[in-house]
């Protein structure tokens, strides 16, 4: 029953309504049958299927186009200041105004795009890999090792994430500083840390997927040919086992954006010269009544990276799930 | 329920605190400087005093010593002095906790009220139009940020409209009716902005779960009995399915907290959150170990009511 259960909604509408001559004929749906697909290519069929998935894909895009090639095209200097021009609305001269120093906001926030995304995917990068390793380990070895492994998950998953993130921020800040510099060493522990309290879903997740696989016949299959247990996870397991943690990376990178973006909002991220999103907006909430259009322009940028990767998420948990037949 | 899941369910309260204590004690442990290294670099102090100092403060003992003393001041209830407020950090949180929870509660309540009949709608239409506006306005709500959803109604509802105070005030000269309307106006906007935050995620779980339910068997057999429909789903499908929902309004505490402080820090409510954050840059250790220990401690009470709660809701859990 919950495999049949739809995961989301947004897919079904359009795809009953744009292909009714497909499910209609049974001649068209027995040739669609005949030809075959890659599993991939499968995957990319149903992902088309979610309209809103497909354009927070191209918006991405397009966000991450400008966070990379932006910066080059709009050569402003993001600290470049100039009084005479502080607090201005958006002109020919600075798109998305100025701030309270007279900087261009639009070179500012392309510059902070990338700090963002850079920690949003290196934390889940930290998350994910961490978190395969456990759910690998514990799913893998049952009995003692395997409660503990998810007793510890609980125990993280009970864990107030923020107050926990401030603390070790607040007590690990200035010694990191002093190894990597001011940035590198916030940006190590931010992604880190970020990382490291969210593993547990995935651990979670491929723990599950593991249990089931691995009592699959062709895992036992590998395992009678005298498989390794190293390869029966690598070529047989993790493979099969792929598809919620892609939805649950994907999930992570927007959770870690706004993490970063609620640690700097707070004023305990990146020191207070570089500008990323979620320090933009803290600078700008000051100046909330005289210039709106700057903690627009960053809220904005946080908001459509956000709600694309989670709608991305969404599309790929129905592309990605292999018991749906669409 | 019974009586021995309920003690078992207890019992498992303790290495669940004993574990978050532990954590965040070898945060404390691991972390570099020192309570005395002021002491060290300062020239009028001889080093032996400053030896003399350690020693009478236990500092130079094993770890589990001192964490062992540490977990039993903390249960003696003797939390620390706060050096930044000048007072003792139990009453210094005991004044700031009832407003968290007020708008906490606040928050939740609005959250459920919106939720439940959206996500249920939602789960008995699933597809149609109401359905995926529903669904795709969920998703908007959970992807903008507290803090950006605080702005926004900031800028909207006291800068362009004039309508609510923008800064949460503690002592309002008013007396009677005035009094708690004023109060109501300033925590309309913090509520509103975690309230609809939860309510967004809340939403998709209502659904699923209602969706889940609406095709069992005994739905069927309650509809074949000529019950009317309203009656089948408000007696007999969203009873059912709010069990689910209980656990994950419980597992959504450690975000709701976590909303809480940027809320309270916008807004400037003086809760425990804000507390954090100034203590955090006031560098007033004693103060930031003993917030981040209660909202552990809430979180654990949460999730052991919620636990309560499913094993009432649904007696079988109690065979476990």
């Amino acid at each position: 029953m919950p495999g049949s259960t739809p995961a989301s909604l947004s897919a079904e509408a359009p795809a009953a309504v744009v292909v009714p001559d497909a499910v209609a004929t049974p001649t068209a749906t027995a040739a669609r049958k005949r030809q075959r697909f890659s599993p991939w290519q499968e995957a990319w069929r149903r992902f088309r299927r979610h309209k809103l998935a497909v354009a927070s894909a191209v918006v991405l895009l397009i966000m991450v186009a400008a966070i990379v090639i932006g910066p080059f095209l709009w050569t402003v200097p993001i600290n470049e200041i100039d009084f005479a021009a502080k607090l201005q609305g958006p002109s020919w001269a600075h798109p998305l105004g100025t701030d309270d120093l007279g900087q261009d906001v639009l070179a500012r926030v392309l510059y902070g795009g990338r700090i963002s995304l850079a920690v949003g995917l290196a934390a889940m990068f930290v998350a994910i890999f961490v978190g395969v390793l456990v759910g690998a380990v514990s799913g893998m070895s049952s009995g003692r090792l395997d409660a503990v492994l998810m007793w510890l998950a609980d125990l993280f998953l009970s864990l107030p994430q923020l107050p926990l993130l401030l603390l070790v921020i607040y007590l690990f800040r200035d010694s990191l500083k002093a190894v990597f510099g001011p940035e590198g060493g916030i940006f190590v522990m931010i992604v880190v840390v970020i990382g490291g309290l969210r593993w547990m879903p995935a651990a979670r997740l491929v723990r599950a997927q593991f249990l089931s696989i691995r009592e699959k016949e062709f895992v036992e299959a590998a395992r009678a040919l005298g498989a390794s247990k190293v390869r029966q996870v690598v070529q047989h397991i993790l493979p099969n086992a792929l598809g919620p943690v892609i939805v649950a990376a994907t999930i992570d990178v927007a959770a870690a954006i706004i993490a970063e973006s609620t640690l700097s909002f707070l004023g305990l991220g990146f020191p207070p010269d570089i500008p990323t999103w979620g320090r933009l907006l803290s600078d700008a909430k000051d100046y909330l009544d005289i210039a709106p259009h700057w903690a627009l322009a960053s809220g904005a940028a946080i908001f459509l990276a956000v709600l694309s990767i989670n709608f991305i998420g969404d599309g790929l948990r129905d592309a990605l799930d292999p018991r749906r037949v669409l | 329920m019974s009586r021995q899941y309920l003690i078992r369910r207890l019992l498992l309260v303790i290495p669940a605190m004993l574990g978050i204590s532990l954590v965040l004690y070898t945060v404390l442990a691991l972390a570099p400087g020192d309570p005395f290294g002021e002491l060290a670099t300062n020239p009028s102090v001889p080093p032996e005093v400053a030896a003399a100092l350690r020693a009478k403060f236990g500092l130079d003992d094993p770890v589990w010593i001192r964490y062992v003393r540490w977990l039993s001041a903390m249960l003696h209830g003797d939390w620390g002095f706060s050096f930044v407020s000048r007072m003792d950090v139990d009453r210094l949180i005991l004044q700031r906790l009832p407003t968290t929870l007020l708008v906490i509660g606040a928050a939740q309540l609005l959250a459920i009220l919106v939720a439940l009949p959206v996500g249920v709608l939602a789960g008995t239409r699933p597809y149609s139009v109401f359905d995926q506006v529903a669904n795709t306005l969920a998703f908007v709500g959970f992807s903008l940020p507290t803090f950006f959803t605080g702005l926004l109604l900031i800028l909207v509802f006291s800068i362009q409209l004039d309508w609510l105070p923008f800064v949460y005030r503690a002592d309002i000269d008013a007396t009677g009716w005035r009094f708690y309307w004023e109060h109501i106006k300033q925590s309309i906007m913090p509520v509103m902005v975690l309230g609809l935050f939860q309510g967004a995620s809340l939403v998709r779980y209502v659904r699923s779960s209602v969706l889940d339910v609406v095709r069992l068997d005994y739905v069927t057999t309650a509809r074949a009995k000529g019950i009317g429909e309203r009656k089948v789903i408000t007696r007999h499908v969203v009873r059912n399915a709010l069990i689910p929902v209980v656990t994950l309004v419980a597992l959504q505490m450690p975000v709701v907290f976590g909303g809480a402080i940027v809320t309270e820090q916008i807004f400037r409510v003086p809760g425990i959150g804000s507390l954090l954050i100034s203590a955090m840059l006031a560098n007033d250790t004693p103060v930031i170990m003993a917030v981040t220990f209660v909202f552990a401690c809430l979180v654990v009470l949460c999730n052991l009511i919620a636990d309560i709660l499913y094993a009432w809701l649904d007696p079988r859990i109690a065979f476990r």
